[in-house]
């Protein structure tokens, strides 16, 4: 299926839609959509049932830092083509233009594969997603300064290494802890 | 490497009169031969080092040649951590963590170009040197190191052993 036809389709079901086809080196299919359409199309490319996008591959952002708008998404789709997904398998790229500070749709109500890759995207880039059930760092130490993948973050850092102090407890903590624990394990019901 | 591989000679010769039935030595030279004699390794691999680690104990090259070749599941049972791959600052705790649970006396070698220097990751996200972590008593270089030159790291470490006195404390 060619990338206009897949932009008629987006037409079809949504007349208000910003969608434009880009020319791709590799010959894959590809799409530019605005952002504020981006949640509505998303929607669209998984239900319609000409396409059925049903499972998202991959999301990649670009920091193209001098430019505006500084970052681009890349939504790598994919339409199995078996029994239920869609007519035959298929392949899509959908690009958004983001500026710097803007909000971008979560679409991890529309793929589940988004969860992760979004937290990955907002853990290397900072980029803000609205409407993610669970918003923080996946990859980096939780409380990490920065944002490693953006173009005006320093190659090297100098930063001491944080090794944090291993809990210490007294005699008396550490046999009221046990003691604790026995009552616990005491108090609970038994398994039948 | 020829004579370098030999066993560590002993750092004390042991007194043995064919007329009396005893042995003459000091406590000092049983306790570094004991030490020596039974290096074990905590089981402990973070890249691509760790394969050659394992072709070590393995038998081609086999360190129980050595007495190094008990690879322990816990860092309390173990002598020697040997830090095999590029150490993230994110898994610096875990390191420091497995060290400190190692009971004295305990040893560290630096193994290949990640561990002692960073290597090629000169970024943010490699500790440049795991010495900024834990103390290293012999770095082995490679990217990776052969098997050989990590038996050769050991054999050096059986050396600092044998010449480390028992009555001092290692100050970390």
């Amino acid at each position: 299926m060619l990338a206009t036809d897949i932009l008629s389709i987006l037409t079809r079901e949504l007349p208000s839609g910003r969608f434009e086809v880009i020319e791709s080196l590799d010959g894959m299919p590809t799409i530019a959509v605005g952002l504020e359409h981006l949640l509505a199309t998303a929607k669209i490319l998984r239900d319609a049932p000409e396409l059925r996008f049903v499972f998202l591959a991959d999301m990649i952002p670009v920091d193209y830092h001098p430019r505006d708008p500084r970052f681009e998404l890349s939504y790598l789709l994919v339409c199995p083509g078996t029994a239920g997904f869609g007519d035959t398998p298929k392949r899509l790229r959908v690009k958004v233009a983001v500026a710097s500070g803007a909000t971008i749709p979560s679409l991890s109500s529309v793929w589940m594969s988004a969860n992760w890759a979004e937290r990955e995207a907002y853990d290397f880039f900072g980029l803000q997603f609205e409407g993610h059930p669970d918003m923080r760092r996946i990859l980096m130490p939780e409380d990490w300064e920065g944002f490693p993948m953006l173009k005006d973050y320093p190659v090297q850092i100098n930063s001491p290494v944080k090794t944090y102090e291993p809990l210490q407890v007294t005699e008396e903590e550490f046999v009221a802890n046990i003691e604790e624990t026995r009552r616990a394990a005491r108090s609970a019901p038994r398994p039948k | 490497m020829g004579n370098e591989l030999q066993r560590v000679p002993p750092a004390h010769p042991v007194h043995h009169d064919k007329d009396l039935p005893f042995l003459l030595t000091t406590v000092e030279w049983v306790v570094q031969w004991a030490r020596r004699s039974a290096v074990w390794p905590v089981t402990f691999g973070l890249a691509c080092c760790a394969i050659e680690m394992m072709a070590m104990s393995a038998s081609r090259y086999d360190i129980a040649r050595f007495g190094a070749e008990v690879f322990r599941g816990s860092p309390r049972q173990s002598d020697l951590m040997i830090v095999a791959g590029r150490l993230s600052r994110k898994m610096a705790p875990v390191l420091r963590r497995i060290y400190d649970q190692m009971p004295e006396p305990k040893y560290v070698i630096s193994m290949g170009a990640c561990a002692s220097v960073g290597g090629v990751f000169d970024n943010y996200s490699i500790v440049q040197g795991v010495d900024q972590v834990v103390p290293v008593d012999v770095f082995v270089p490679g990217c990776p190191p052969r098997p050989e030159a990590l038996i050769y790291g050991i054999v050096q470490l059986q050396k600092k052993i044998a010449e480390t006195p028992y009555f001092t404390r290692r100050e970390l």
